[in-house]
């Protein structure tokens, strides 16, 4: 008896386009762009500053622009959207532990001689930080180091 | 409330179609009546040759796997009454080929399962009569939630990496990996790391979530696979900054 023959099922190109989830995945994944974007125009000003009064008005003038002000509003909503998103994200991807948690034995695997065998270790368990604290502290830290940005401008 | 429901079931025999079609049936709509409870009537009732996977109908064998309406769900613990008034369209689940009708060929993920090894590997193993290893219950809650995981692979079919890179290891597969490692009986840590910190480990996925979303035993793989990345990245940095031995 032959193998049956399966149906591979396709995947469509406009597969993120199927659901909300994936169309929010797409859009943080697109913010990074926008990010980019602005480091590359905090670049140019900077350059311009540095190359004297002449050029950093010519840079004003440029960044006053229609077209640059769209783009920029436009980058300021990705990235926006790219700090929530990510903020949201983190606390799923790493485990912040506070003051409940203990270190206790564990077992871990190591190379003696060319061998592999097994060793005593410590590990940390328990303690782990809420989530909601875990995100509200990347926003406190985001206003401190943003606070200390406009106290180093307005200097 | 209407006494019945349209389900759209696709069917697919493979020594006749092509491509699998849309049949549609009428059944009873019942409060208490899972999809499957639906799947059940057609084949008892209606069509006898419509073939899909079930077993335990209380959501714990993870057999009874499908796309509904697009989303994958146990149809066990799905209630048609949700659907009403329909129709309810039922799928195979997604990213797998399909077999016959609902049924999906899972040798891809059962080939990758035991890759990452997920059992408890220790060389100094402690017979019956020397005692078992003990754990507190903190150590416990570090890997409980991962150790949930009842291989139903609707993680598979609603990442959209697996269905585009199939090379992918896939969610549950990490989990299970993060299950093992997080125990504090296991030392398998190093040898997991070797499959994973592969392109077709965890770098394949790019954090859509939705494996997450879909689990129905809130197992988390997405936030697994992130913790291994992290796990991954320190294995990096290490092996640059220190000479062998010390690591």
């Amino acid at each position: 008896m032959s193998a049956p023959t399966t149906y591979r099922q396709p995947v469509s190109r406009l597969w993120w386009l199927k659901k909300r989830t994936y169309l929010m995945f797409v859009l943080r994944e697109l913010s990074s762009i926008f990010v980019a974007w602005f480091a590359v125009f905090l670049m140019i000003m900077i350059f311009a500053i540095g190359r004297g009064e002449e050029s950093y008005r010519n840079f004003m003038n440029w960044a006053g622009s229609p077209v640059v002000i769209v783009i920029n509003v436009v980058a300021l909503a990705f990235s926006i959207l790219h700090t929530v998103t990510w903020f949201a994200l983190t606390p799923q991807a790493m485990v912040v532990r506070g003051p409940g948690s203990k270190q206790v034995p564990a077992k871990k695997e190591v190379t003696v001689a060319g061998r592999r065998m097994t060793a005593a270790t410590v590990v940390r368990v328990g303690g782990r930080m809420p989530s909601g604290l875990v995100i509200a502290s990347q926003y406190v830290g985001l206003a401190v180091v943003s606070a200390f940005i406009v106290w180093l401008v307005l200097q | 409330m209407a006494d019945s429901i349209q389900m759209r079931v696709t069917r697919y025999d493979p020594d006749q179609d092509s491509a699998p079609t849309v049949a549609t049936y009428d059944v009873p709509l019942r409060k208490d009546w899972a999809i499957l409870d639906g799947l059940n009537y057609i084949k008892d009732h209606v069509d006898t040759s419509l073939s899909y996977r079930w077993s335990c109908r209380m959501g714990i064998c993870g057999s009874c796997g499908m796309n509904v309406e697009g989303q994958p769900k146990l149809t066990c613990a799905t209630f048609l009454t949700d659907y009403a008034p329909g129709p309810v369209r039922v799928e195979p689940l997604s990213n797998f080929p399909i077999v016959r009708d609902l049924v999906v060929d899972i040798d891809d993920f059962m080939e990758k399962l035991p890759r990452v090894k997920p059992w408890i590997i220790r060389d100094d193993d402690v017979t019956v009569i020397d005692g078992e290893y003990l754990q507190t219950p903190t150590e416990l809650e570090e890997y409980k939630q991962f150790s949930n995981c009842i291989n139903c692979m609707l993680c598979y079919a609603a990442c959209p990496i697996y269905g585009l890179e199939p090379d992918f290891i896939g969610p549950a597969a990490i989990a299970l990996a993060e299950r093992y490692d997080l125990d504090t009986r296991d030392a398998g840590q190093r040898e997991r790391l070797d499959v994973l910190i592969e392109r077709e480990g965890v770098w394949g996925c790019t954090f859509v979530g939705e494996c997450t979303r879909v689990c129905p035993k809130h197992v988390d793989p997405a936030g697994a696979i992130q913790r291994y990345k992290l796990k991954a990245a320190q294995e990096n940095v290490m092996a640059f900054l220190l000479p062998r031995a010390a690591r």
